[in-house]
C-alpha cells in the first residue's frame, strides 16, 4: 500500500452520502492550496463518488486504494479554493 | 464555522454545491436580513430564508392575520388568526429552523423610522403591496446605501428587481413618482392569483441568496417580470438615470416623503 504524506486526516467510516462527501468537503474548504487531505471511508458508493466530485469542483485525486475488505484509502490535493 | 451534526444534516444539499460550501452556508448565517411586509411576498421570502438558514430575519408588518390572507401568504393559518403577521410568521419560520433568529417589528413603516429600522442589517426585501410604501423603501436604501431586493404582484403578473445604490438603477429611475392614486386600482380591484406571490417570493429570495453568497448576476440594471398567464418571463434593462431625484449626482429628493394620501395601504 502507497503513503503519501498527508497534512490532514480525515476518518468518515460509518457515514453515507450525502454527509462523505459533505465532510471532505469541508475538510477541503479548511486547508491550503498544494495541501493534501487523506481520507479513510467504507461506504462503497463514496469510494467512486467523492473522486469524481472532487474532481468536478476542480481538487485532484491523487490516489484510491482498497486497503481491506471494507476500508478505502483516498489522497487528494486541494488545488482549487 | 464549526457546524453542528444537527447543521451538517440541515445544509448538507447547500454545502455540497460548489458555489456555497460550508464558507458560503456561514456567510448565511452571518447575514442579516429585513422585511418590509409579512404578506404575499414575505411569507415565501421569509420561509425560503428560514429554511436556507439566515441567521437574523427581521419581519415588519404593522397588519394582523384575517381569513382572507391564507389564500396566498403561507406562513399564516387559521390558528394565527387575529394574531400580528410578524408573530405568526415568527412562529413558522421558528418551528421550520430553530437556528434563525426572528426580529419580529408590528409598526407602521414611515420616513421617521425607516432609516433607524433598517440601519443594522445587511439586506432589505420589500414585499410590501402599495406605491408610498415601494418609494419609500426605495428612497430610504439609497440613502442608506443597503441592496434592496424589490417584488411587486398584482393580479397574474408579477415582477423583481435588484437595487444596489451607487451601482445599478434605484426605483424612481424606471419610475420618477408614484402613479396618481386613481390609476391604482383600489383594494377591491386588486384580486392575485395566489401561487403568484410563491413565483415571486421564490425569485426574491434567490437575489438574496446570491447578494449574501456574492455569487451569480443579481438582478441589477434589470426588471424580471412574469405572466403567469402565458407562462413567460421577460427581461427588460432599466439603465441608471443620470436626472434620477434620488440616486443620481445632484438628487433633488434629500429627504424622504411619505405619500400616504388616497393610497389603498392594505398589506
Ligand atoms: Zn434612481
Amino acid at each position: 500500500m502507497s503513503r503519501i504524506s498527508s497534512d490532514k486526516k480525515i476518518d468518515i467510516k460509518g457515514l453515507v452520502c450525502p454527509y462523505t462527501f459533505v465532510k471532505a468537503k469541508l475538510a477541503i474548504e479548511s486547508m491550503e492550496l498544494g495541501q493534501i487531505l487523506e481520507i479513510v471511508l467504507d461506504h462503497e458508493e463514496a469510494s467512486r463518488s467523492i473522486p469524481r466530485s472532487m474532481e468536478d469542483h476542480g481538487q485532484k485525486v491523487l490516489h484510491l486504494e482498497k486497503i481491506n475488505d471494507s476500508d478505502w484509502l483516498l489522497y487528494i490535493r486541494k488545488d482549487k479554493e | 464555522m464549526n457546524f453542528t451534526d444537527e447543521q451538517l444534516q440541515r445544509y448538507s444539499r447547500h454545502i455540497i454545491l460548489p458555489e456555497v460550501g460550508g464558507r458560503g452556508q456561514a456567510k448565511i448565517a452571518d447575514a442579516k436580513v429585513i422585511m418590509v411586509g409579512a404578506g404575499g411576498l414575505g411569507c415565501p421570502v421569509g420561509f425560503y430564508l428560514a429554511a436556507a438558514g439566515v441567521g437574523t430575519l427581521a419581519l415588519i408588518d404593522n397588519d394582523t392575520v384575517e381569513l382572507s390572507n391564507l389564500q396566498r401568504q403561507i406562513a399564516h393559518n387559521v390558528h394565527t388568526i387575529g394574531l400580528p403577521k410578524v408573530e405568526s410568521a415568527q412562529k413558522t419560520f421558528t418551528a421550520l429552523n430553530p437556528d434563525v433568529k426572528v426580529v419580529p417589528l408590528k409598526v407602521r413603516i414611515s420616513k421617521d423610522n425607516i432609516l433607524d429600522l433598517i440601519r443594522d442589517y445587511d439586506i432589505v426585501v420589500d414585499g410590501s403591496d402599495n406605491f408610498p410604501t415601494r418609494y419609500l423603501v426605495n428612497d430610504a436604501c439609497v440613502m442608506a446605501g443597503k441592496p434592496l431586493v424589490s417584488g411587486a404582484i398584482l393580479r397574474f403578473e408579477g415582477q423583481v428587481t435588484t437595487i444596489i445604490p451607487g451601482k445599478g438603477h434605484c426605483y424612481r429611475c424606471l419610475f420618477e413618482e408614484p402613479p396618481p392614486p386613481g390609476l391604482v386600482p383600489s383594494c377591491q380591484e386588486a384580486g392575485v392569483l395566489g401561487v403568484l406571490p410563491g413565483v415571486i417570493g421564490g425569485l426574491q429570495a434567490t437575489e438574496v441568496l446570491k447578494l449574501i453568497l456574492g455569487k451569480g448576476e443579481p438582478l441589477m440594471g434589470e426588471l424580471l417580470m412574469y405572466n403567469a398567464l402565458n407562462s413567460s418571463f421577460r427581461k427588460v434593462r432599466v439603465p441608471r438615470n443620470p436626472a434620477c431625484p434620488v440616486c443620481s449626482e445632484s438628487p433633488t429628493i434629500t429627504e424622504l416623503v411619505d405619500y400616504n394620501e388616497g393610497y389603498c395601504t392594505l398589506q
